[in-house]
């Protein structure tokens, strides 16, 4: 075959270091050049840092929180760093719990799920359940909650910060987001925005 | 449904309606205009002369020989990764068989992930590796379809064009630039785009977290204009590193059919009959449209399963409600529909939600979409197959008519049909023998993670995945075992090539052919009758495949949730 003698060869060789070198190296270098300095924040992965300058987390990725004094995000399905099992809001291994709907595993995760959050809210019991409060989420890692969600549980937050539960809601009201240009996606609150928001106005544990 | 919901969806679709036919007409130009200095130095520097015209069958050689070499390569890199540099964490090398796989995905456009990104591989195999094939394997796709599109274009030649040539060309004139600016664009939004690779966070509650960032916006852009879809996340396009907004949602749906709805007016520019790519354009949009409409309803529906947990599943001013496991808050149930719909239509394959904790109407789509594969399809060779299907439409006519078979003035004769129908009868072969297979295995069913219908849809989906070179999977099914990881492997390199080499051929005899002048006898197939009947057979070779498995599967689930029956 003419394609694979001497000079004909080469070409392929050739083409495979040249993109290799141009989509691999210098694209790839070149966006990060200039995303450092357009915009460094973001680039960085949009990190929270606290006032003594450590870093608190990323404003974009759920962190967890168990106490009645912080909301709480959407259940996380994330896995342990090697993968090998289940480690809640791990930012090294994002994962959805891959449960199918007619799975009886899943209907029982999120019936305790349901009954937990009920206890944890002080709701009567069969009282509706925002659908995103005990579901996992797409990559272990959502950021955010509905409306629904946090309202039901800025009682608790009032309660165990000694606040008045009016306060809280009407700090959900201005940290609340979206949809994004008055049209795209659900609006939502950002649970690390809404809970440093929080402790700005309670500090000290 | 929300007003809200409503114009989300009209507005993506009169983007795409906007956007389709003017990249279509860049896209003609790119090819038609003569070449620039730059692009026939690169022809040069790799030794190549960008003037000489290629047969069908050397165009197939230098395709396949130098898909060859970019798997080796990035097959190389894979497994070699503990030699590289770059690696802070001192990730171990992928194992062979994980290598091999990701390897042919890569560059077979599929991007089907055997492995965890954020987990397994370092920044340098992100970029050397991934980002690379992912250029390499579109860029392979464009060209394949340009060679075939000449088919119909040329008369008396016996040649298709310059492999090279045509690489080059979309590589640097659409593809490069529109990665570049669009990568900016997502890191604005807050697509990470960094040589670091960890981040260690002390959170609010005292635990420590780690973040993974890295060169994550750059291998994004390509990732959705390429219809590659293999994530930098496990999570892929769920993750909010990798999709933090609405905005950079709707963004890489549009990325994923900004070439690809593009094709059928690409074609009409090339073949000087637009009327033909209007209603080829037509076809695709009808499927994607309807796909889209069902998803929605699908993922919208309350689980009645839940009803003993008295859940709030309704839309309301506070939620978005619907099927929310596996999705996302930011994007809700319609952004996830449109980019679910247009990621498995276009054979993009990224997803942004779980597809394993879909309803199953949503995934009865989205295997659909995976059949046909061609509505737009992934890039170059989606479109490619929808000629295909065209030519059979057009010889289905002619014996109901009893006339020579006619497209765009080239006769179609005996071999053309033998060579389509050779390319339209691999997946079926494929996915419908490969699942049978590892239902029988004990190494195909202990992957298996959800039980009953849902389970048999794993392996249905893994197989219709990785055959139509699209990617996405529902990923209970554990694929990083041996089995999995090699069968897929060869898969997808056979779902990519066995199809692609007769299509070739085909643009090759067609080139040969004269054009015979249009008479009032001619059927055409510009027309709305033509576009039904190309829709109807479409449907007819789909049903006539794929019923049982279909049946089987979501529609067993569907009925079974209905009537609160559980496995």
């Amino acid at each position: 075959m003419k394609g694979l003698k001497g000079s004909h060869f080469q070409q392929y060789l050739r083409a495979t270091i040249f993109f290799m070198v141009v989509c691999g190296l210098l694209y790839p270098l070149s966006v990060t050049a200039l995303s450092g300095i357009l915009f460094p924040f973001q680039a960085g992965g949009s990190l929270v840092r606290d006032r003594a300058g450590q870093t608190v987390g990323s404003r974009i990725i759920a962190q967890g929180f168990e106490t009645p004094r912080y909301f709480h995000p959407r259940p996380s399905a994330a896995l342990t760093p090697d993968g090998s099992g289940p480690q809640p809001y791990d930012g090294a291994f994002s994962s959805p719990s891959n449960l199918g709907p007619s799975n009886p595993a899943f209907i029982k995760a999120v019936t305790e799920a349901a009954r937990a959050y009920r206890k944890e809210n002080r709701l009567p019991a069969l009282a509706p359940v925002p659908v995103d409060a005990v579901t996992a989420s797409g990559s272990g890692l959502d950021p955010d909650i509905s409306l629904a969600n946090a309202l039901l549980q800025a009682p608790r937050v009032a309660t165990a910060r000694h606040l008045n539960p009016e306060m809280v809601r009407t700090l959900i009201e201005k940290t609340r987001v979206g949809p994004q240009f008055g049209l795209l996606g659900p609006p939502r609150v950002n649970v690390l925005e809404l809970n440093l928001a929080l402790d700005a106005l309670t500090p000290g544990r | 449904m929300l007003a809200n919901d409503w114009l989300q969806i009209l507005v993506s679709l009169g983007l795409v309606l906007l956007l389709a036919p003017l990249v279509g007409r860049y896209l003609a130009w790119v090819y038609q205009s003569p070449s620039l200095g730059l692009e026939r130095g690169i022809t040069r520097l790799l030794g190549v002369d960008p003037d000489r015209e290629l047969t069908w069958k050397e165009y197939g050689t230098v395709l396949l020989l130098s898909n060859a070499f970019f798997f080796a390569a990035g097959f190389l890199v894979l497994w070699g990764q503990a030699l590289m540099p770059e690696n802070p964490r001192h990730l171990p090398p992928l194992s062979p068989e994980v290598a091999f796989n990701t390897a042919a995905s890569f560059v077979t456009n599929t991007n089907w992930q055997a492995y965890a990104g954020e987990a397994q591989l370092s920044n340098l195999s992100q970029m050397l590796a991934i980002t690379f094939l992912m250029f390499a394997g579109a860029n392979t796709g464009m060209a394949a379809l340009v060679a075939i599109i000449r088919g119909f274009t040329r008369t008396g030649l016996s040649t298709l064009g310059n492999f090279w040539s045509d690489f080059i060309r979309f590589f640097l004139r659409a593809f490069l630039p529109a990665c570049f600016l669009l990568a900016l664009v997502h890191v604005w939004q807050g697509t990470p785009q960094t040589l670091r690779s960890t981040v260690s966070a002390k959170t609010l509650e005292g635990p420590s977290q780690t973040l993974v960032v890295g060169p994550v916006a750059s291998l994004e852009t390509v990732k959705n204009l390429g219809t590659n879809g293999g994530g930098f996340y496990n999570a892929n396009g769920a993750h909010p590193y990798e999709n933090p907004t609405p905005l950079t949602n709707t963004l890489e749906f549009l990325e994923m059919g900004l070439f690809t709805f593009s094709l059928p007016f690409f074609f009409g520019r090339m073949t000087g009959r637009p009327r033909q790519g209007l209603a080829l354009f037509v076809v695709i949009l009808v499927l994607y449209g309807t796909g889209l409409g069902v998803v929605e309803y699908s993922e919208k529906m309350p689980n009645p399963l839940l009803a003993p947990a008295a859940l709030s599943q309704k839309a309301t001013a506070l939620q978005d409600g619907g099927n929310m496991e596996g999705k996302e808050t930011r994007l809700g149930i319609t952004q996830t529909s449109l980019f679910s719909n247009t990621s498995l239509a276009a054979t993009t394959g990224a997803v942004d939600a779980a597809m394993d904790s879909m309803n199953p109407l949503a995934v009865l789509v989205y295997l659909v979409h995976m059949f046909l594969n061609e509505e737009p399809g992934g890039k170059g060779v989606g479109f490619a197959g929808l000629l295909k299907e065209a030519l059979l439409a057009v010889f289905l006519a002619g014996l109901m008519v009893g006339r020579t078979p006619e497209f765009l003035g080239k006769k179609i004769e005996s071999r053309e049909i033998k060579l389509a129908a050779l390319s339209l009868l691999v997946t079926p072969l494929l996915v419908l023998c490969l699942t049978a297979l590892s239902l029988l295995l004990p190494s195909g069913k202990s992957s298996i993670d959800n039980p009953g219908p849902h389970g048999f849809m794993e392996v249905l989906y893994a197989f219709a995945s990785g055959n139509a070179n699209n990617g996405s999977a529902m990923a209970g099914l554990n694929v990083s075992t041996p089995y999995y990881a090699i069968l897929i492997g060869l898969e997808m390199l056979l779902g990519r090539y066995l199809p692609l080499l007769p299509l070739l051929a085909l643009a090759g005899s067609l080139a040969r052919k004269k054009r015979l002048p249009e008479t009032a006898g001619t059927f055409r197939t510009d027309t709305p009758i033509f576009v039904v009947l190309l829709l109807g057979f479409m449907g007819l070779v789909a049903a006539l495949t794929f019923f049982p498995p279909l049946i089987l599967g979501p529609l067993l689930e569907h009925l079974s949730l209905l009537h609160g029956i559980s496995f």
